[in-house]
C-alpha cells in the first residue's frame, strides 16, 4: 500500500469544498454588512445634511415659511405630551393585561383567543390603528376627546403599543422563577398579594425595559397621527389634553416633501432631534436590562 | 499496567501516544497511552465523568468542534498522527466515524439520510446502490425498503439508530465510533444493536462507549477501564471482568461503586 | 395574611373559635375577585381593540360599497376619487403596494437571510455581538427617515445608473423598505436556525461535513419552515408601510410594472386623503375605510398564514 492512500492531508475534492466554503462565507458576511454599511451611509447622510442647521433657536422657533427662522418648538412638545400620555395609558394596561394572561387566566380558549388576538394585534400596520383612531376617538367620542386632540392620538398609539408591551412584559413576568410564587403562597399570601409583593416587584425591570422599546416605537410613528389630525403646520404648543398639536416626525415628514433645499436640511436636523431621542431611549433600556439581569 | 500487543493480528488501527485533553483549566484526560488493534471491538468503561466520551472523540476529532477544548499528544492512524498541522479534520472525520447516544437522523427521507455522506463528494452514479448496501449492513434494509422516501423521523428510536449506523457506514469508514448507542433505547432495540456489531467487526474496528457493563462482556473482545481521565486497566475482556489486575478494576466490575 | 388573622387564628387552636379570620376571608375574597376583574378587564381591550377595528372598517366600507359596486372597486384600473370623474377601481393602488413589496422582498430576502447564515453558522461570538444591535438599530429606524433618506440619497445615486428613473419612483421605495425589513428576517431565521437541534450538526459533521455544508446541507433546510415565515412576516409588513413610500414613490396612482415611475400604495392613499381636508360621510371619506379593509384583511391573512408557518417548525422538534 503505497504511503498517499492514508494521508489523512486534504486530497483536490476536499480542498475545493473548501474554497467554495469560504466563498459562501464571504458572500454571507456581505449580506450582513450591507445592513451595517448602510446604516453608517444613513446617518451620515442625516448628519452632513442637518447638523449646521441645528441651532439654539432650532428648538425654541416655530415652524416657519421663511426656513432660516423655522424651528421644532411645537413638534418638540407635542412629542413629549404624545409620549407622556402614551406611557400614562399604555403602561397600566399593557401590565395589568399581561398580568391576566400570566398569573390569573386559566388555560382554556378565552386566554388562547385573547393570547392570539394579541399576536396579531402586533402585526397590523400602523396606519390601520389610525382608521380606528379616526373613527372612534376623533368622531365618536369627540366630547371626551375634543376631536383632533392630543389625547385622541395618545389613546390611538396608546393602542398601537399595547401587544408590544403586553408581550414584553409577559416575558418578563414568565421568566420569574415559579419557586418564588410557591413560597409566596405557602406562607399564606393571597394570588394579588403574591403578584404585587414579589413577582411585579421581580418582573419591573423587564417590563420598563419592554415598555421603554415600545415608546422608542411611538415616537417614530407618523402616519396614524396624521390619520387622527394631528396637523402638519402649528404654531403654539398644546396646553392641555384636548389641544391640537403635531408631534417631530410629522414636522419631519413636511419639511421633507417641500422640494426647497433649505427645507431638507430642517428635516435632517430634525431627524437628528428624532434619533438622538431613540437611540437614548434603546440605550436606557439596554442599560436597564443589563443591570438588573439576573441569572435564576 | 499490561497493554494490549497488537502484533497478533497486524497493524494497530489507532494508537494513541499520551493523550491529554484540558477544557479550560480542568484536564479531562490525562495522558493515555493505549494501541486499539484492527477489527476488534474495544470497550471503554468507567463511572461517569471519567472521560471516556472525550477519549472517544479524540479519535475523530470532534473536540475540535468546543472551542475550550486543547488536545495535545499523538493519536496515530497507519503511523499518521490525526493532530498533524497538514492533516485535515474534515478527511479524518471520513475516515473513522461516529454514532451518538441520542440518535440524531436528518429531517430528511430514509434515502437522503443515507445518501447524505456520499454526496458530499459529487454524484456517485451508483448511490442507489451504495445506499442499499449501507442499509443491508445495519440490519434495516428489509425492513425500509419499501418506504426509502418516507421521513427517517417517522422510524421507531431503535430503527432511528440502525439508520445513523447506516449514514456512518455509507461513507465506507475503517473505524466505528459508537458513543452509548444503545443507551437511549429499548431491551429489544438494543439487542439487535449489539447483535449489528458483532456482524460488523467483520469489516470495521469498533471502540465502543458503555455505561452498561453486562453490555461490554457481551460484545467487546477488549475492554479498557477508565476512571477520571486515567487508564486504570486495558486487557481483553474476559480477564477485565473476571481476574482484573487493579483491585480499582475489581471494585468498578463487581459494583462496589459507579 | 395579616398579623392580626394569625393570631386569631392561633387563638382558635386553644378551643376557642377563631371569629375575624372568617369575616377577613370574605372581604379578601372580594377584594381578589375585583382585581381579577379589573385585570381580565385590561387583557379584554385588546379584544376590544380588534372589534373596534372590524367594525368600523366594516361600517364605513358598507356605506361605501352602496354606492361603487364590490366588483367595480376589486376590478377597476383606475383610481381616481378625488378627481372628476370619479373611478373607483384599486388595483392600481393594489399593484402599487406589490410592487414595493416585491422590490423589497427581492432585497431583503437574499440579505436577511445571507446575514442570518453568517450570524448563526459563521461568525465568531465577539462579532456577532457587535452585528446583531447593529441589525436591531437598522430596525428601529423610523419611517418618516427612511423615506428622507430614499428622496435624499437613494434617488439621487440611482439616477445616473437608471436612465428614466424620476424623483419620485417605485425601485427606491421598494429598495428602502427592503432595508427596512431586513433585520426581522434575520433575526427570525437566525432564531429558526438556532433552534436547530445540536445533534444534527454534530452528526453532519462526523459524516465528514465541512462548516460551509452543516449549514447549506442541514441547519437551513431544517430549519426551512421557520425561514419561510419569517419571509412572510416581512412582506406583510412592507406591505404595510406606510411613510418611507409616500416620501420616496409620491402618491400617483398608476396601473405600472415601471418601477421607474411614481406609484401609490393603498398606505400612501388613506394618508394623503387624511393630508386634506375631506368632510365626514363623503364618498371620499369613505374610501379610506374600504382601502384600509382590504389592506387589513391582506396583511392579517398573511400574518397568520406567517405564524402558523412559525408554529409548525417549532413543533418539528417537540
Amino acid at each position: 500500500m503505497s504511503p498517499e492512500r492514508y494521508s489523512l492531508a486534504a486530497p483536490p475534492e476536499l480542498v475545493a469544498r473548501r474554497r467554495r466554503g469560504q466563498v459562501f462565507q464571504y458572500l454571507c458576511l456581505s449580506a450582513t454588512l450591507v445592513g451595517v454599511v448602510t446604516l453608517v451611509v444613513l446617518l451620515a447622510d442625516v448628519l452632513i445634511d442637518g447638523v449646521t442647521w441645528l441651532s439654539a433657536t432650532f428648538f425654541t422657533e416655530f415652524p416657519s415659511r421663511i426656513p432660516a427662522r423655522a424651528g421644532i418648538k411645537s413638534a418638540l412638545y407635542g412629542t413629549v405630551w404624545l409620549m407622556g400620555l402614551c406611557a400614562l395609558i399604555s403602561f397600566p394596561l399593557g401590565v395589568a393585561a399581561a398580568v391576566w394572561l400570566e398569573e390569573y387566566a386559566r388555560k382554556g380558549w378565552l386566554q388562547t383567543v385573547i393570547q392570539t388576538n394579541i399576536a396579531n394585534l402586533a402585526g397590523v400596520p400602523s396606519i390601520v390603528y389610525g382608521i380606528l383612531g379616526l373613527a372612534v376617538f376623533v368622531r365618536w367620542m369627540v366630547p371626551f376627546t375634543g376631536g383632533r386632540s392630543v389625547i385622541s392620538g395618545a389613546l390611538t398609539i396608546s393602542l398601537l403599543v399595547l401587544p408590544v408591551l403586553i408581550i414584553a412584559s409577559q416575558e418578563a413576568i414568565r421568566a420569574v422563577p415559579g419557586s418564588i410564587r410557591e413560597a409566596s403562597y405557602g406562607l399564606g399570601a393571597t394570588k394579588w398579594q403574591t403578584v404585587r409583593h414579589h413577582v411585579l416587584p421581580n418582573a419591573m425591570p423587564g417590563i420598563l425595559t419592554g415598555t421603554i422599546l415600545a415608546m422608542s416605537r411611538a415616537i417614530g410613528e407618523t402616519a396614524p397621527l396624521i390619520m387622527i389630525g394631528a396637523l402638519t403646520f402649528i404654531a403654539f404648543v398644546p396646553d392641555g389634553p384636548r389641544d391640537q398639536f403635531t408631534v417631530l416626525s410629522i414636522q419631519i415628514y413636511n419639511w421633507a416633501s417641500r422640494p426647497q433645499a433649505d427645507f431638507q436640511h430642517l428635516a435632517a436636523a430634525a431627524i437628528i432631534v428624532l434619533l438622538v431621542l431613540l437611540l437614548s431611549m434603546n440605550a436606557l433600556a439596554i442599560w436597564l436590562r443589563n443591570r438588573h439581569h439576573r441569572e435564576w | 499496567m499490561p497493554t494490549i500487543r497488537v502484533s497478533a493480528n497486524g497493524e494497530a488501527a489507532l494508537e494513541t501516544r499520551d493523550v491529554r485533553v484540558r477544557y479550560g483549566d480542568n484536564e479531562a484526560i490525562k495522558g493515555i497511552t493505549m494501541e486499539i488493534p484492527r477489527k476488534r471491538v474495544v470497550a471503554l468503561i468507567g463511572p461517569s465523568g471519567c472521560g471516556k466520551s472525550t477519549l472517544l472523540r479524540c479519535f475523530n476529532r470532534m473536540n475540535d468542534l468546543v472551542p475550550s477544548a486543547a488536545v495535545t499528544g499523538e493519536v496515530l492512524f497507519h503511523g499518521e498522527n490525526l493532530y498533524a498541522d497538514h492533516v485535515d479534520p474534515v478527511e479524518v472525520r471520513r475516515r473513522i466515524g461516529m454514532v451518538f447516544q441520542k440518535p440524531n437522523p436528518f429531517p430528511k427521507s430514509i434515502y437522503d439520510n443515507v445518501a447524505f455522506g456520499p454526496r458530499l463528494y459529487g454524484r456517485p452514479p451508483d448511490l442507489d446502490d451504495i445506499v442499499e448496501r449501507s442499509l443491508r449492513q445495519a440490519a434495516l434494509w428489509d425492513e425500509v425498503k419499501d418506504r426509502m422516501n418516507d421521513s427517517a423521523l417517522g422510524l421507531s428510536g431503535g430503527q432511528q439508530q440502525r439508520l445513523c449506523i447506516a449514514r456512518a457506514l455509507a461513507v465506507t469508514p475503517e473505524i466505528l465510533l459508537m458513543d452509548e448507542p444503545a443507551s437511549a433505547l429499548d431491551p429489544i432495540a438494543t439487542a439487535k444493536i449489539e447483535e449489528l456489531i458483532q456482524q460488523l467487526v467483520e469489516h470495521y474496528t469498533i471502540v465502543i462507549v458503555t455505561h452498561n457493563m453486562q453490555q461490554a462482556a457481551r460484545v467487546s473482545h477488549y475492554t479498557a477501564y477508565l476512571y477520571i481521565g486515567e487508564l486504570i486497566e486495558y486487557d481483553d475482556t474476559n480477564t477485565i471482568f473476571t481476574a482484573p489486575h487493579e483491585k480499582h478494576t475489581e471494585d468498578y466490575v463487581t459494583g462496589r461503586f459507579g | 395574611m395579616s398579623e392580626r388573622a394569625v393570631i386569631e387564628a392561633t387563638r382558635g387552636v386553644g378551643g376557642g373559635a377563631p371569629r375575624v379570620s372568617l369575616r377577613g376571608a370574605r372581604s379578601r375574597t372580594a377584594k381578589e375577585a375585583v382585581i381579577g376583574g379589573l385585570l381580565f378587564a385590561a387583557g379584554a381591550v385588546s379584544i376590544l381593540t380588534t372589534v373596534g377595528i372590524i367594525a368600523v372598517l366594516v361600517w364605513e366600507s358598507l356605506a361605501f360599497f352602496r354606492r361603487v359596486s364590490v366588483a367595480e372597486f376589486l376590478t377597476g384600473t383606475v383610481w381616481t376619487p378625488l378627481f372628476v370623474p370619479q373611478h373607483f377601481g384599486v388595483l392600481p393602488l393594489l399593484l402599487g403596494s406589490v410592487l414595493v413589496s416585491i422590490i423589497a422582498a427581492a432585497i431583503a430576502i437574499p440579505l436577511g437571510l445571507g446575514s442570518a447564515i453568517y450570524l448563526s453558522e459563521f461568525a465568531p461570538d465577539r462579532l456577532r455581538r457587535y452585528l446583531k444591535p447593529i441589525l436591531e438599530i437598522l430596525a428601529g429606524v423610523p419611517s418618516v427617515v427612511y423615506g428622507y433618506f430614499a428622496l435624499t440619497f437613494v434617488t439621487p445615486l440611482l439616477q445616473p445608473l437608471v436612465p428614466g428613473l424620476q424623483l419620485f419612483n417605485a425601485l427606491s421605495a421598494g429598495i428602502v423598505v427592503g432595508i427596512m425589513v431586513l433585520p426581522l428576517i434575520a433575526s427570525l431565521s437566525e432564531d429558526a436556525m438556532n433552534a436547530v437541534p445540536r445533534g444534527l450538526r454534530q452528526g453532519a459533521y462526523a459524516l465528514g461535513a465541512t462548516k460551509f455544508e452543516v449549514a447549506t446541507r442541514v441547519v437551513t433546510p431544517a430549519a426551512l419552515s421557520g425561514i419561510v415565515a419569517s419571509f412572510i412576516l416581512a412582506i406583510s409588513r412592507a406591505i404595510g408601510e406606510t411613510m418611507a413610500v409616500v416620501l420616496a414613490a409620491g402618491m400617483t396612482p398608476n396601473l405600472t410594472l415601471d418601477v421607474r415611475e411614481s406609484i401609490q400604495t393603498l398606505t400612501a392613499y388613506i394618508v394623503q386623503v387624511s393630508l386634506g381636508d375631506t368632510p365626514f360621510g363623503s364618498i371620499e371619506y369613505q374610501s379610506i375605510f374600504a382601502v384600509g379593509l382590504l389592506l387589513f384583511a391582506v396583511t392579517l391573512g398573511m400574518n397568520v398564514f406567517g405564524r402558523w408557518f412559525l408554529k409548525r417548525y417549532r413543533e418539528e422538534y417537540a
